[in-house]
């Protein structure tokens, strides 16, 4: 009951600090506004470990972060080979080959309209639709391993980046492209010298979405069929034996895994097109 | 007409290229059989086999097709081979967490609008959260409501409403911002309360956005119910049909509850662009 009353009173007195720091002059400096979202989490952690054990709750429910945290340190071998196999082999390898042949597509079907007009919508339809269902299948084609995850993201990146792809080499105005014709430009010209920079801020936008649903699709494809490791697989067969605390383990590093490829590509973005609106400032 | 040929010359392609790959595919299985039996398959025999197999890697488009006539319209609804029947579970776990994910995303939205503190603590979280591959959680929040004796809707519709919930509050958050410094001015001369400038400017400007976050929610709930069926076993629903197809190598069954799976997503998502599309034009915003 202490310990309830504690994580209210942390709770409480956590909001009053987040509240007098957005409510003084500092709120728009830099350090608070990492400290806020900062403050704001661990308090969170700390209100979640006091209510578990205070109020009791069973371990396979909900594992206080100590506990997560203490099987993080105590199994990072398993985790790392589990991270290699989902992360590093089945999610980076089809996000490579699917961004990249949604790319090529994108500049081949770029010379002609007709092709544009009559892919632009097919693809918009499929990128909305739950390709994730494919998992099943394509899992029976290319057996059990890496092979069959990689094809799971390759299908699901494919539209989104195609279609960002597409949309981004049309952003050029008619007056650009008038000036590339007077310069007398060939057409692979004003592809490099113009209509590939200027879509950059699409084919990234194309290419961050694209992490997220890589990791997600190289995780769901495990439930259907796995070699002994593998984020997925471990998730799966943990919630069978109850060891929570070993998914939710699971969950930190893919969580950790994906904020950092998002953030790589975020900072691969931000030197290639530190000419964009978006990035100034 | 000038979009539509372009469209259809493109599924026409794709149709083509699966019948192609059909036959590809499927032929390996189709001469094993011919040498099995000793005889010799002369082409056309070889392509009409490899269209019509029980069990083919690939199964022909009419194949789906057929099968998909067959367990919609050829069984009774009740009956747990049509795909109605599972389409109808699947649907309303998606259509409950949508509602809930969208209706706490827009509390949560004008929360953050009207509060500082809340703004500045939890919006970095409701934007990271969206690079965490959510999903991976599914399982996990199923396990758990099953012990607590929480069963069947509600744990995959808790799994749909976390996955529109995110869109939704980021999407609410800049519509609720949109209204320029203008316009909040010209509130601020009519000496308009905080609650006037909310239901007379903030909510109606942020409609579009609203609508373009509901989009995204409604697709991210159906995969979120679907991927919520996969890891328990369970029995009815549309990830149910393509996990036992998965079971029992049925591949045609796999196709055709995608196939579902597909067009429910496409009637929701033009449902909600339907919505969209009446609303914006009696508020004229309509573009």
């Amino acid at each position: 009951m202490i310990l309830v009353a504690l994580a209210i009173a942390i709770w409480l007195g956590a909001w009053w600090v987040n509240a007098r720091i957005a409510g003084s002059p500092l709120n728009r400096t830099r350090w608070a506004r990492l400290a806020v979202p900062a403050i704001f989490g661990l308090t969170l952690l700390v209100v979640w470990e006091l209510l578990v054990r205070g109020l009791q709750v069973p371990g396979v429910i909900l594992p206080p972060p100590s506990a997560i945290a203490a099987r993080i340190g105590a199994s990072p071998g398993i985790l790392w080979v589990d991270f290699v196999q989902t992360a590093v082999k089945g999610a980076l390898s089809g996000y490579v080959i699917g961004c990249g042949t949604a790319f090529l597509t994108a500049i081949a079907i770029d010379r002609s309209p007709f092709l544009q007009r009559g892919l632009l919508p097919v693809g918009n339809f499929v990128a909305a639709l739950p390709i994730i269902g494919t998992a099943p299948i394509l899992v029976m084609w290319f057996g059990v391993d890496w092979q069959s995850k990689a094809a799971v993201v390759v299908v699901m990146v494919f539209f989104p980046m195609l279609v960002n792809t597409v949309q981004g080499l049309a952003d050029t105005t008619a007056m650009q492209r008038d000036l590339m014709k007077t310069y007398s430009a060939g057409y692979w010209q004003s592809l490099f010298k113009l209509r590939l920079p200027a879509a950059m801020p699409f084919i990234f936008n194309g290419l961050k979405i694209s992490t997220t649903l890589a990791l997600i699709g190289a995780i769901v494809a495990e439930f259907f069929g796995s070699p002994i490791q593998g984020m997925g697989f471990r998730i799966s067969t943990e919630v069978g034996r109850l060891g929570l605390d070993m998914v939710w383990a699971e969950i930190a590093v893919a969580a950790l895994a994906g904020s950092a490829f998002y953030g790589a590509v975020a900072a691969i973005e931000k030197g290639v097109t530190f000419w964009h609106p978006s990035q100034r400032g | 007409m000038r979009t539509l040929v372009p469209i259809l010359t493109v599924i026409a392609a794709i149709v083509a290229i699966w019948y192609a790959a059909a036959i590809f595919m499927n032929a390996q299985w189709a001469r094993d059989q011919a040498a099995r039996a000793g005889t010799e398959l002369s082409v056309s025999a070889l392509v009409a086999d490899t269209w019509s197999q029980d069990r083919p890697r690939l199964p022909a488009p009419h194949q789906v097709v057929a099968e998909l006539w067959d367990t919609t319209v050829g069984k009774k609804i009740t009956s747990k081979r049509s795909l109605v029947f599972h389409g109808w579970i699947t649907l309303s776990a998606t259509l409950l967490g949508f509602g809930i994910g969208t209706g706490l995303g827009i509390l949560l939205a004008v929360g953050i609008v009207h509060n500082r503190a809340m703004d500045m603590s939890v919006m970095p979280w409701a934007i990271a959260s969206q690079t965490i591959p959510i999903l991976a959680i599914a399982p996990m929040i199923i396990v758990v409501l099953n012990s607590v004796g929480v069963q069947g809707l509600l744990p995959k519709a808790f799994i749909s409403a976390y996955l529109s919930f995110f869109p939704v509050v980021v999407g609410m958050v800049k519509g609720l911002r949109s209204p320029d410094a203008m316009q909040l001015d010209l509130m601020r001369t009519y000496s308009a309360s905080a609650g006037q400038v909310f239901w007379k400017l903030r909510l109606p400007a942020s409609m579009p956005y609203l609508f373009t976050s509901l989009k995204i929610g409604v697709a991210a709930s159906l995969v979120g119910a679907i991927v919520g069926e996969l890891p328990t076993g369970a029995i009815r629903g549309l990830g149910a049909r393509m996990l036992s197809g998965s079971y029992y190598g049925q591949t045609i069954q796999i196709w055709s509850a995608l196939f579902a799976a597909a067009i429910v997503a496409a009637a929701l998502v033009g449902i909600v662009g339907l919505i969209q599309r009446v609303t914006l034009k009696r508020m004229g915003m309509a573009r």
